[in-house]
Parts: structure tokens; C-alpha cells; sequence
């Protein structure tokens, strides 16, 4: 079995799975049984400032989207930081840590935007002997409208002015964990670099409304009749964190900054994914919120299995693989041709293929008499809608070679050409050719 | 007072009372709320569903199913009922298995159909359980059509010529309305007087006069029903049975008329069955006899069909029910006499082969000691008016439902076509009536 250990920021773990700030770390007995249960880390549960403790609804805090039976594929909550009081949750931490030293335990904060609130309680944690700290610039409901989270987290000269602070106020790792509640994550990555940041975390949770009670007429969770834009995650947003966690690994000014990844991870395959964009470890909090803390057994033998069948033998030589095969529209190769083609003897005949490429498609696939589908390869544009729509998984792409003749275009297939050197592109390098008949 | 499952002879009350309940519970239990869900999550909206295509009412499978998903079985029960007004007797008697269900394309991908007769059963109970009649009559016509036999045909195209308006007399020779689903499908399949309080739903339509205990012939001729209705459909079912003519047929008992007791029977310990029952036939009116005699106590129950077991005109699943439920299945023995002996009946049987397609009967002879035997080996039609072309047995009828005779048609096991179960009478009432109201409005 492969060897998991891991290192983020000099902070190591025997695993690269660490459980998200969110109500899974919010107390020690939670996190001990976390541990227990084979966690690499833990990001506790956003601390505040000192005070009166902050207070949660006492109606439902989380709504779900649901797949078939029931498959919890998107949950959404309207709880805020940690509602107690600051001086448990310091001495809590201070005691898992200590009997956890070879589990990483980094402390969420959250304290508003002046440099004194910071300052204290980057001490206090700090007397604890956690790891480091992951700012929590991302929780989008609640505290954003008191002026902290979000509201921090989208604006990208608060998050380098807070960052700033903290890294002169404390020798802790700092992450900082990012909004994707913004129209570019690079933004807000490149402000955190700015400001000191050793890493950033994401995606905290999307702005969101799960469903409407049509009875009362009002967003769930519904508290009291009235409800509010929670904080979307859970397998559901898996892409959209891929595809922000790859923005920052791939962008020049960002790509040497570690990164955290968060956002619907659930099993040793998706934490796989996040690591091959880019992300060094993961952090998960709804599969666990959906099953329990037992999940991270699959988790640690699937990736080692994974490695071990890819020979790998450091979690490090999987991070950011994939990362040179992100790219822009413009570079892909338009010449690229498949068709699709259908394993006949896996096909159960439920025409799904058939009905959504006649109605939503190019018309590409016939169906006889006898319900046999098949691929009519002089009208597929290689979709793929119905490799996503098979029940059965029984259809998959063929590539057509160069020089091979594609069906539809009555053209032998090119060699590779993207759009910044295609004639039709009217400022791409081809655009003269698109005067002279192409050969 | 309780006799033993070991007593000789025809005796009732061979269960503990409180036994028979439990013996006569519904054979597939409805599914809760969440096991609905879950059952309608698997079905994958197929294009040109081949459940639908399998069905013969042609219900729009994926779509109620969808109803159910989407948490509208009432929804879903009106898709239903609108192509089949028995959609909830069909949930349960319906041979799922080589209809919808064997047609499933999850039956091809993992061997587990969705369950779509559960499911169906599921929405219609929602509906039929609120009292809720979905269906509405239109502006009433002068027309009015005598539908002869109160059994799913008949029954189906009576509803349907009242929601067109007409108003309908339903005669029927037996004491109460329902036909087979009353008299002749086992007790097990619709518990509870299910037969019963479909049919009191389905007349909640309005317009149908239901006239018990009037039998074509003896009350009353096909003329007199011309003279008195602008249109006749024929739909009473196969009034008559195969008889044995082999020495001691007398002996035995059509199993219909055993069923039909039991179906009557107020309270099951009082019906009388043998320790040794053995039951001629193959089909499902074998099964169900044999069943329900081991139901009731019966130490043995046998059924003797006279060709090889793959033969039997009841379905594999129908097999497979007999024998779990402790039934032998002999197959290849062809009655010859039934001897009465002291101490009880003495089934003689010979045996047969099957050469070349044909059956011969062989020189071996097998003996069942019984104290009941049933004969289930087919129905045949009763008397029937003048005029009608009678084919293989059955009154002869085009695809509208049209017999040769004007103003006249016919559905349901008395009627050439189908497969004598209740969804292909439920369907062939159905299209009739649609055909009667385009003559009636002169379309």
C-alpha cells in the first residue's frame, strides 16, 4: 500500500484528507471521533471574537437536493461560525492537539476587518499548539452582512490588507480560504498571495436557495415562513471547484501558490481529481455531514490502491498532473474528430440515446423496428450526449486518425488546428487563408 | 371448532380460525410510501417505453411512473385509469412478468425489472382509497347501450359510454357486479373486497344501471335489448366448463365453482376441503385451485397436467407461487378415471410423451388417492343469441369490437382475441365503447 503522508505547508498528516471547517469540527468530541476514525487533519470550526457567542436559527439550518433514493447530492446551510464561547473552543483544541500530535489541526477565524481584533485572536490560537490558521473569508450568508466572510472574501484588497495582518501577527501557516461567490477566483487568489498567504483553501460554498416550500410559498430551510440564501456544497458543486482550483494552479501568477481543495469531495476518486488539478490535499465536510466519519476508510485504500496501480509513491507526484492539460477554448484542436459507437451487446434498448439526440441533437442516431440503435456517423458531431444519457454506460468515442475520412464533412480529418489559426477566425493567424479555397 | 390437516376426507375448519387471515393476506404486499420511491427512481423514461408497447391497454408507463417520482400518485393514477378503468385490479392480477415487467429494459440490464405493477398499484390505491373519482361525464346524449355481463369488458365499456354521455344498463347474471374479479381470480391477489369497492368506484361515474341476476337467454333475448337500446355489447365472459368424459367424471368439481365459493364465502373456516385434493388442469385456474386448497389446510395439493410441465399454460411465475406454496406439479399425466374407493376418490392417470409436437398416451398408469378433485381444463361459452359468427369457440369480432350482427358488439374472454385476463377485457370494453359512441354521434 501506497504511503499517504502528506505535508501542506510543513504541517504533515498521515493522509491528505482533513475534514473542512464547518459542524463536523465544531467541538472535540466530533473531532476526537474524527481522528479516530483515520482524518489526516481537521480544520476546526471558525472561531470569533471574544464576546457574547454568536447565535444560530433554532429552526432547520440545512436544505439537500436529492438524486434517486434519496442521494444526498447538494446540501445548503444557513448556520453561521462557531455559537460558543471562544475560551471552550481554545481549550478543546489545545487538548485534542495535544493528544493528536501527528494529526494536522488547523483553526478557522473569522473576526471583523480591523487589524486589533486579528491580533488578538491570532494569540490565542496560537497558545493553543494548532498548525496554523485558514482565514475564512468565504461563509456567504450571516456573517457577510455583519461585514466578515464573504464580504472580505470579494473584495481582493481586503482579503491582501487581512492577510497582511495576520502574517505579521503570527509565525502560523496562514490559508486562505476563498468565496467562489466572485466572477474570477484568480482575483481573490492573487490578493492572498499579495497580502503573505502560504496557501489557499476552496471553494467555500456557493449562494443558494435549495427549494421552495409551495405550500407556504418561501424558501426552505424555512425559518419561521421567511427564509434566506444559504451556502451551497456537496457532490453538486465538485465542478465548479475543479474548474476554480485549476484557474488558480494554472495561472501564472498563482501557480506556485499550494492550494486546498474543497467542494463535493466524497471519495478517494474525487480527492484524485482535486489533487491531479492541482490541489496538495482536500478537505470534506458533506460526505461526511451524508455518512459519517468512516467514509475516509474508502478514501485512504482507494487512493493507495490508485497509486499503487499508477506507481506512485508520494501523494506529492500526483499533484497538479493535469494541470498543463487545462487550456483555453481558442487552443483546442479543432481537426479533432470522434464518432460515437454503441457496444451492441450491452445495449438494453431503452432509446434514451435515440430520443435526446432526435429531439435536443444533430439527429445522429436511428433507431429500427427492433429498437436497435445505431450511430449515423454522416450526421455525429461526437457530442457525447449520449454517452451521458446511457443508462448502461455502452457507448463510448472513437477517435477518427488524421488523414482517416470523416462521414460527415466527406473530409479526410486534418492535422491539429485550433481557432487562433483557423480561417474563419477573422483575427486568428489563419484568417488569410480563409481568402484561398482550403485544401 | 378446528378439525387437523390429517383428517380423511372434505371437511372445513382444518386451519386454527385465526390462521386463515394470515393464510390469505395479500400474496404481494403494497409498497410503503419510500419503497414507491425508490422502485419509480429506477425507471429510466425510455423512449417508446416497451412496457407500454407490452401492455395491452397501452397505460403510459414511464409517464405515471414519473407522476410517482415526482410525488403525484394521484397524478399518476389518472394516467392510469384513463387508458384502464381496472388499472388497479390489473395491478394485482396482471402477469407483470411477461407483459410490462418482462418487457422492462432493466429486466435485460440487471435481471430486476422496475416494479411496475406494484407501483401501478401504489397510484391507484392513493386515488381509489381518498374516493376520489377522476373522471367526469360529458353532456348527456340521447343514446342508451345494453352491456351484457358486468365483468371488466363489460364493465370498462359501460364507464366509458357514460363519461361519452350515454346513459348504460348493465345486465348480469350473477348476484353481484365484477365478473372474474368478483368469482373467479384467487382470494389472495385483492384482499380486503378489493373486487368489490372497485367496481362501487367505478360506478361513482354515474349513468350505469347495474341489473344483477338477469341472464341473457333466460331474461331476456339480444332482440329485446335492441328494441330497447340504440347499441348491445356482449361481454359475459366464458359462462360454461370443460367437462371430463372419462369414467367418474361425476366425482369431481369445476374448480371455477369452488373459487367462486370461496371468493363468496363470508368466513373461510366454514368451506370445506380435502386432506388430498388433486387438481386436472394446467392453467392459472389450476393454480389458484390448488393454491388456495393448501391455503386452507390441504396436507396434499396436486396438479396433474396431462403435457410436459413447459408446456403449462400458466406462467413460470404462476408455477413457481404453486410451488412455493407447497403444490406438486405432475406434469405428463392424462386422466382416465377416477375410481371412488373406501376411504376416498382414486385419481387414475396415464401416462403421456410428447413425439414429434403430439401427444401420445403411454401404456404406464399413476394413482392419486384424493378426496377432492377439481377439474380446471378450460371454460367454454355458454349459450349464445342467433346470428353470431362463432369462431374457435369464441364470438367472432373485428378490431373496433363490431360482431357480424348491426348495432352489436362483443369484448372480453367471450370474444375472439386477447388472452382472456382481465387487462385485455378492461382494454377491449374500452375500444368498443369508443367505437359504439362514434356510430351512436354518427362519425
Amino acid at each position: 500500500m501506497a504511503n499517504l503522508a502528506s505535508e501542506f505547508l510543513g504541517i504533515k498528516s498521515p493522509n491528505p484528507f482533513w475534514l473542512a471547517s464547518a459542524p463536523p469540527t465544531d467541538k472535540e468530541y466530533n473531532v476526537r471521533r474524527a481522528y479516530e476514525a483515520g482524518w489526516g487533519g481537521v480544520v476546526w470550526k471558525t472561531l470569533g471574537m471574544d464576546g457574547p457567542p454568536v447565535v444560530n436559527v433554532s429552526g432547520p439550518r440545512y436544505g439537500a437536493i436529492h438524486g434517486p433514493d434519496r442521494t444526498l447530492l447538494g446540501l445548503n446551510n444557513i448556520e453561521l461560525i462557531t455559537d460558543r464561547p471562544l475560551e471552550v473552543n481554545l481549550r478543546e483544541i489545545k487538548s485534542v492537539k495535544r493528544d493528536y500530535p501527528d494529526r494536522a489541526l488547523v483553526v478557522s477565524l473569522m473576526v471583523p476587518c480591523d487589524e486589533e481584533s486579528w491580533k488578538f485572536i491570532l494569540g490565542q490560537v496560537e497558545d493553543t499548539g494548532a498548525d496554523g490558521v485558514e482565514l475564512n473569508f468565504g461563509c456567504p450568508h450571516g456573517m457577510a452582512e455583519r461585514g466578515m466572510g464573504a464580504a472580505v472574501g470579494q473584495v481582493p484588497e481586503y482579503i491582501e490588507m487581512v492577510t497582511r495582518w495576520v502574517k505579521q501577527h503570527s509565525r502560523m501557516p496562514c490559508i486562505v480560504k476563498l468565496t467562489p461567490n466572485i466572477t474570477d477566483i484568480r482575483k481573490p487568489a492573487e490578493a492572498a498571495l499579495r497580502g503573505g498567504a502560504d496557501a489557499v483553501s476552496l471553494i467555500n460554498t456557493i449562494n443558494s436557495i435549495t427549494s421552495v416550500d409551495l405550500d407556504l410559498f418561501a424558501p426552505e430551510p424555512t425559518i419561521d415562513g421567511m427564509g434566506t440564501h444559504g451556502g451551497y456544497c456537496g457532490p453538486a458543486v465538485k465542478p465548479i471547484a475543479l474548474n476554480m482550483v485549476a484557474e488558480i494552479a494554472r495561472n501564472p501568477a498563482t501557480r506556485d501558490l499550494p492550494i486546498s481543495g474543497i467542494g463535493g469531495v466524497t471519495t478517494w476518486r474525487d480527492a484524485a481529481e482535486f489533487m491531479a488539478l492541482g490541489a496538495s490535499n482536500v478537505q470534506v465536510c458533506t460526505a461526511v455531514m451524508t455518512y459519517g466519519f468512516r467514509i475516509v476508510e474508502e478514501m485512504i485504500a482507494g487512493l493507495s490502491t490508485f497509486m499503487d496501480q499508477k506507481g506512485f509513491t508520494s501523494t506529492s507526484e500526483l499533484v497538479g498532473l493535469a494541470v498543463p492539460k487545462v487550456t483555453d477554448w481558442q487552443y483546442l484542436n479543432l481537426n479533432y474528430t470522434t464518432k460515437a459507437v454503441i457496444a451492441q451487446e450491452d445495449c438494453i434498448k431503452c432509446g434514451r440515446c435515440h430520443v435526446v439526440c432526435e429531439d435536443t441533437s444533430h439527429q445522429a442516431i436511428a433507431m429500427a423496428e427492433d429498437r436497435t440503435v445505431t450511430v449515423k456517423e454522416e450526421d455525429c458531431v461526437a457530442c457525447n450526449l449520449c454517452v451521458d444519457v446511457c443508462p448502461t454506460n455502452c457507448i463510448t468515442m472513437k477517435e477518427i486518425a488524421v488523414g482517416e475520412m470523416d462521414a460527415r464533412t466527406g473530409r479526410p480529418v486534418g492535422t491539429p488546428l485550433n481557432w487562433t489559426e483557423h480561417p474563419n477566425n477573422p483575427t486568428g493567424s489563419g484568417a488569410a487563408c480563409a481568402k484561398a479555397p482550403a485544401e | 371448532m378446528t378439525t387437523s390437516q390429517f383428517q380423511p376426507g372434505v371437511v372445513p375448519g382444518r386451519l386454527p380460525a385465526e390462521d386463515y387471515c394470515h393464510a390469505f393476506a395479500d400474496t404481494a404486499p403494497p409498497l410503503t410510501d419510500h419503497a414507491a420511491r425508490v422502485a419509480a427512481d429506477r425507471c429510466y423514461f425510455c423512449y417508446d417505453a416497451p412496457c407500454t408497447t407490452a401492455c395491452p391497454s397501452d397505460i403510459d408507463v414511464p409517464l405515471f411512473i414519473r407522476q410517482i417520482a415526482t410525488g403525484q400518485p394521484e397524478a399518476a393514477a389518472v394516467t392510469i385509469l384513463s387508458q384502464n378503468i381496472f388499472g388497479g385490479m390489473c395491478a394485482r392480477v396482471c402477469p407483470t412478468e411477461t407483459l410490462c415487467e418482462g418487457a422492462c429494459v432493466r429486466e435485460v440490464a440487471e435481471g430486476k425489472p422496475v416494479e411496475i405493477g406494484l407501483l401501478q398499484r401504489h397510484a391507484t390505491d392513493k386515488l381509489q382509497e381518498q374516493g376520489v373519482h377522476p373522471f367526469s361525464r360529458a353532456e348527456r346524449t340521447e343514446f342508451s347501450v345494453a352491456v351484457v355481463g358486468a365483468g371488466p369488458a363489460g364493465l370498462a365499456c359501460a364507464h366509458r359510454l357514460a363519461m361519452k354521455g350515454h346513459e348504460v344498463t348493465v345486465y348480469d347474471a350473477r348476484l353481484k357486479p365484477g365478473g372474474l374479479n368478483e368469482y373467479g381470480i384467487a382470494a389472495y391477489k385483492a384482499p380486503g373486497g378489493f373486487a368489490h369497492k372497485e367496481v362501487a368506484w367505478l360506478l361513482q361515474i354515474g349513468g350505469i344501471t347495474v341489473l344483477e341476476n338477469w341472464q341473457l337467454g333466460r331474461n331476456g333475448t339480444l332482440e329485446d335489448l335492441l328494441e330497447e337500446h340504440d347499441a348491445v355489447f356482449l361481454g359475459m365472459g366464458l359462462a360454461g366448463v370443460n367437462a371430463l368424459s372419462i369414467p367418474g367424471a361425476e366425482y369431481a368439481t369445476p374448480a371455477t365453482d369452488y373459487i367462486a365459493a370461496l371468493r363468496q364465502a363470508e368466513d373461510l373456516s366454514t368451506l370445506p376441503v380435502g386432506r388430498r385434493v388433486v387438481v386436472i388442469g394446467g392453467g392459472m385456474t389450476a393454480v389458484d385451485a390448488a393454491v388456495q386448497a393448501k391455503l386452507l389446510g390441504a396436507e396434499t395439493s396436486t396438479i396433474v397436467y396431462r403435457r410436459s410441465q413447459p408446456e403449462m399454460p400458466a406462467s413460470l411465475h404462476e408455477q413457481d407461487h404453486a410451488q412455493t406454496h407447497g403444490v406438486q406439479i405432475v406434469p405428463n399425466a392424462t386422466p382416465v378415471a377416477i375410481h371412488k374407493e373406501d376411504g376416498g376418490l382414486v385419481v387414475e392417470f396415464a401416462r403421456t410423451a410428447t413425439r414429434d409436437g403430439k401427444m401420445t398416451v403411454l401404456d404406464d398408469t399413476i394413482r392419486f388417492e384424493a378426496d377432492q378433485v377439481f377439474t380446471a381444463i378450460g371454460q367454454t361459452l355458454g349459450a349464445t343469441p342467433e346470428g353470431l359468427t362463432i369462431t374457435g369457440g369464441k364470438i367472432a369480432i373485428d378490431a373496433q369490437g363490431r360482431t357480424g350482427l348491426a348495432k352489436v358488439w362483443a369484448g372480453g374472454d367471450c370474444a375472439t382475441g386477447g388472452e382472456d385476463l382481465t387487462v385485455t377485457a378492461s382494454a377491449e370494453g374500452r375500444d368498443a365503447a369508443e367505437d359504439i359512441h362514434a356510430f351512436l354521434m354518427g362519425a
